[in-house]
C-alpha cells in the first residue's frame, strides 16, 4: 500500500508532472534543485494546491480526483514549513496543544512524550518570537507530530537554519525518522541531508521525476551522478564500529576491511551509515605504498560511465557495498579501468552520514569525520 | 446654569455601539472576502465600500432617503411589517450609520486579514483546524488590533456623523436627535453654553477613547513575527 499520486499542475512556464507511488515506510528524500517541484508536490500532497489536476490516494482512500478534493484539514496529513509557522499569538505550549485538542481522538502522541522527545520542556512558556530558529523547528515538528499524521511532510526543515543550528537539530530529526512509525517525505536539496535520513529516494528536475529507489542505490549509481550534482555524489555504505584505538582513531568495519575515522562517541559494535563523495576517492591499479592516507580498500570495477567535457565516473564494488569515484577521462585510460578490473581505492574522505537505528546516544556535529 | 439636555448623547452613544456592533458582523466577511478573493469583481466592491469616504453626507443621505421612504420597496415593505416608517426613525439612523461608517470598519479588517495571509491559515489546516475553526483561533486573534481599530474608528465616525443623520433622521428628540444634530441645534439659537457642553463633552470622550486605543496597542501588542 502506498500514497499514489498521478498529477499535473502548471503556473507560469512551470510545471509539475508526477506519476509516483510513494512507499509508506521509512523515510523517502525528495530530491532536486530550487524550482524542481518539491515543495509544490508537497503541497499537492495536502491539498494546499487547489488547481492541481489528476489523482492523490493514500492507501485506500481516494484525496483527490475529477469528483473528489478532500480538504486539507480531514486529510490527517503532517506538515513541517521551512518557515515553520508557527503561530505568534500562542505560546509554544499552546501552539502544541493547538495540534493536540485536534486529534486527541486519534490515538497520536501525548504532548509529554513530544515534549521530552524534543527537548522542548524549557520552551513551553515562551512566545514563536523568544526562540531560536532551531528551537522553532523543533516546536514545528512536534506540533505536526501531535496531529497523528497519517504521513508527515518536511518541506526542507533545515534550509533556513545556519550550520550550527542544523547540527542541533539534525540529531532530533535522526532520531524521529529512526523511530517514528509515521512514514516521513523529505523535501531536501542537500544530498548529504538525504544520505542521513533517508532510505528511499525520488530525484525531481524540471517538475518531472528522473529516478527513484533505494538511496543507497541510488546514490551509488553512476548514471545518478548528473542529478545529484557531481560535486555532492557519492555513495553511502554501512559501517560498524569495531575498536576506539588510543591515537583518537575509531576503528570501524565495513564489507571489504577497516576504516578509520576520528573519534567517533559511540559504543563498541553501533552501526553507522558512511557517505564517501564520489570526488574524493582516488584509484591506484596496485595497493599504493608511503602515502599518507589511512583508508584504503580493494575494490573491483563494476562500471565505467564516461561524462561530458573531461569527467568519468566508475562504480566500485567493495565487499558488499557500491562506490562511486570520480576521475578523468585520461586516468580512466591511463588505468585501464574496465568492468572487472581489480583496484584499490583510496578514499581521501569519509563522512559520518548517520548513527545506528535506535542508538540512544546522538552523534552531535558528526558530519565533519573527514580525513 | 441647567444642566443641558442629556438624552442626545445617550442617544449617540446608543446608535455607534448597535452600528459598530452591526458593522463587525457584517464587515468582517466583506474583509476576509476581500483579502483573499481573486474575483475580477474584488476592484468594483473596493470601490463600493469605499465610496462614504468620499461622497458628500448629503448625496449618501439623499439616496438613502429615497431608498428607506415608504415609497420604496424597502422602505414599504418596513412599513407593512412593522406600522412605522424606516425614515425619521432610530432603525433608519442605524441603517444609515451602517452604510456611512462601512469603509472604517472594512478597510482595517482587510488591511489586517492581509498581512496575516495564508500561511498561517495553511499550517492551520495542516493541524486539523476547518475553515470556521482558522478563522477564530487563528485569524481572528492575529487580526485583533485590526478588530480593535475598525471597532474604534466605526464608533468614532458614527458618533461625529452629521449630514446622512440629518437627511435621514431629521431632529426628534429621543429619536434622532443625536449629539452633532443637538449642538447645530443649539448654535443656531444662539445657545453657546449648551452647546459648550455638549462639544467639550464629546471632545473629551474622543480623545479619552482614542487615548484607550493606543495605551492597549502599547501595552498588550500582537505578537507577530
Amino acid at each position: 500500500m502506498a500514497l499514489s499520486v498521478d498529477i499535473r499542475l502548471s503556473y507560469g512556464d512551470f510545471s509539475l508532472k508526477v506519476a509516483q507511488d510513494f512507499q509508506l515506510s521509512g523515510v523517502t528524500g525528495l530530491f532536486g534543485p530550487s524550482g524542481s517541484g518539491k515543495s509544490t508536490l508537497l503541497r499537492v500532497i495536502a491539498g494546499l494546491e487547489a488547481r492541481a489536476i489528476g489523482r492523490v490516494a493514500m492507501k485506500s482512500e481516494v484525496w483527490q480526483d475529477g469528483h473528489t478534493h478532500v480538504p486539507p484539514h480531514r486529510r490527517g496529513v503532517g506538515y513541517v514549513f521551512q518557515d515553520t509557522r508557527l503561530f505568534p499569538h500562542l505560546t509554544v505550549r499552546g501552539n502544541l496543544d493547538y495540534a493536540f485538542r485536534r486529534a486527541k481522538a486519534l490515538g497520536g502522541p501525548s504532548t509529554e512524550e513530544i515534549v521530552d522527545a524534543l527537548d522542548l520542556g524549557t520552551l513551553l512558556a515562551r512566545r514563536p518570537s523568544q526562540i531560536s530558529g532551531g528551537e522553532k523547528q523543533r516546536v514545528a515538528i512536534g506540533r505536526a507530530l501531535l496531529t497523528a499524521p497519517k504521513v508527515l511532510l518536511m518541506d526542507e526543515p533545515l534550509a533556513a537554519l545556519d550550520e550550527a543550528r542544523k547540527a542541533d537539530i539534525l540529531p532530533y530529526l535522526e532520531r524521529l525518522c529512526d523511530q517514528s512509525r509515521v512514514p516521513i517525505l523529505y523535501v531536501s536539496h542537500s544530498v548529504a541531508e538525504v544520505a542521513r535520513l533517508a532510505q528511499h529516494m525520488v530525484v525531481l528536475r524540471d517538475g518531472r521525476v528522473l529516478r527513484t529507489g533505494p538511496a543507497a542505490e541510488v546514490l551509488s549509481d553512476p548514471e545518478a551522478v548528473p542529478m545529484v550534482g557531481s560535486r555532492e555524489a557519492g555513495a553511502v555504505i554501512e559501517a560498524r564500529i569495531v575498536a576506539q584505538h588510543e591515537d583518537g582513531l575509531t576503528e570501524l568495519a565495513v564489507s571489504a576491511g577497516s576504516l578509520f575515522l576520528p573519534r567517533i562517541e559511540a559504543a563498541m559494535g553501533d552501526a553507522l551509515r558512511l557517505r564517501i563523495p564520489a570526488q574524493d576517492v582516488i584509484l591506484a591499479r596496485t595497493r599504493p605504498e608511503g602515502l599518507s592516507a589511512l583508508n584504503i580498500l580493494p575494490v573491483t570495477v563494476t562500471e565505467v560511465k564516461i561524462g561530458e567535457g573531461p569527467g568519468a565516473v566508475v562504480q566500485l564494488r567493495a565487499g558488499q557495498d557500491l562506490l562511486l569515484a570520480r576521475l578523468t577521462r585520461r586516468s580512466v585510460a591511463a588505468l585501464g579501468l574496465k568492468p572487472g578490473v581489480a583496484a584499490h581505492a583510496v578514499l581521501k574522505s569519509v563522512a559520518l552520514a548517520k548513527s545506528d537505528i535506535g542508538t540512544p546516544h546522538m552523534h552531535r556535529g558528526a558530519d565533519s569525520g573527514a580525513i | 446654569m441647567a444642566l443641558p439636555d442629556l438624552g442626545p448623547l445617550w442617544l449617540t452613544l446608543e446608535l455607534a455601539a448597535i452600528t459598530t456592533a452591526i458593522l463587525l458582523i457584517l464587515g468582517t466577511p466583506i474583509a476576509w472576502w476581500l483579502a483573499h478573493t481573486r474575483s475580477h469583481v474584488k476592484p468594483a466592491v473596493e470601490a463600493i465600500t469605499a465610496l462614504p469616504l468620499v461622497l458628500p453626507p448629503t448625496v449618501l443621505g439623499f439616496y438613502l432617503l429615497i431608498l428607506l421612504s415608504p415609497k420604496s420597496a424597502i422602505g414599504g415593505f418596513w412599513l407593512e411589517m412593522t406600522g412605522t416608517t424606516l425614515t425619521f426613525s432610530f432603525i433608519g439612523l442605524v441603517v444609515a450609520s451602517t452604510f456611512y461608517s462601512l469603509p472604517f470598519t472594512v478597510q482595517p479588517l482587510q488591511a489586517a486579514f492581509e498581512v496575516i495571509g495564508r500561511t498561517p491559515l495553511e499550517a492551520a489546516a495542516m493541524l486539523r483546524a476547518g475553515p470556521s475553526d482558522r478563522f477564530f483561533t487563528v485569524a481572528a486573534p492575529m487580526a485583533a488590533r485590526g478588530f480593535l481599530t475598525a471597532a474604534v474608528l466605526s464608533f468614532a465616525h458614527t458618533i461625529g456623523e452629521f449630514g446622512v443623520v440629518l437627511m435621514v433622521g431629521g431632529n426628534i428628540p429621543g429619536k434622532t436627535k443625536v449629539i452633532s444634530i443637538a449642538i447645530y441645534e443649539q448654535v443656531e439659537t444662539i445657545r453657546y453654553a449648551d452647546a459648550h457642553v455638549l462639544s467639550a463633552g464629546l471632545l473629551i470622550f474622543s480623545f479619552l477613547v482614542l487615548l484607550l486605543v493606543y495605551v492597549v496597542n502599547r501595552r498588550f501588542p500582537v505578537h507577530v513575527g
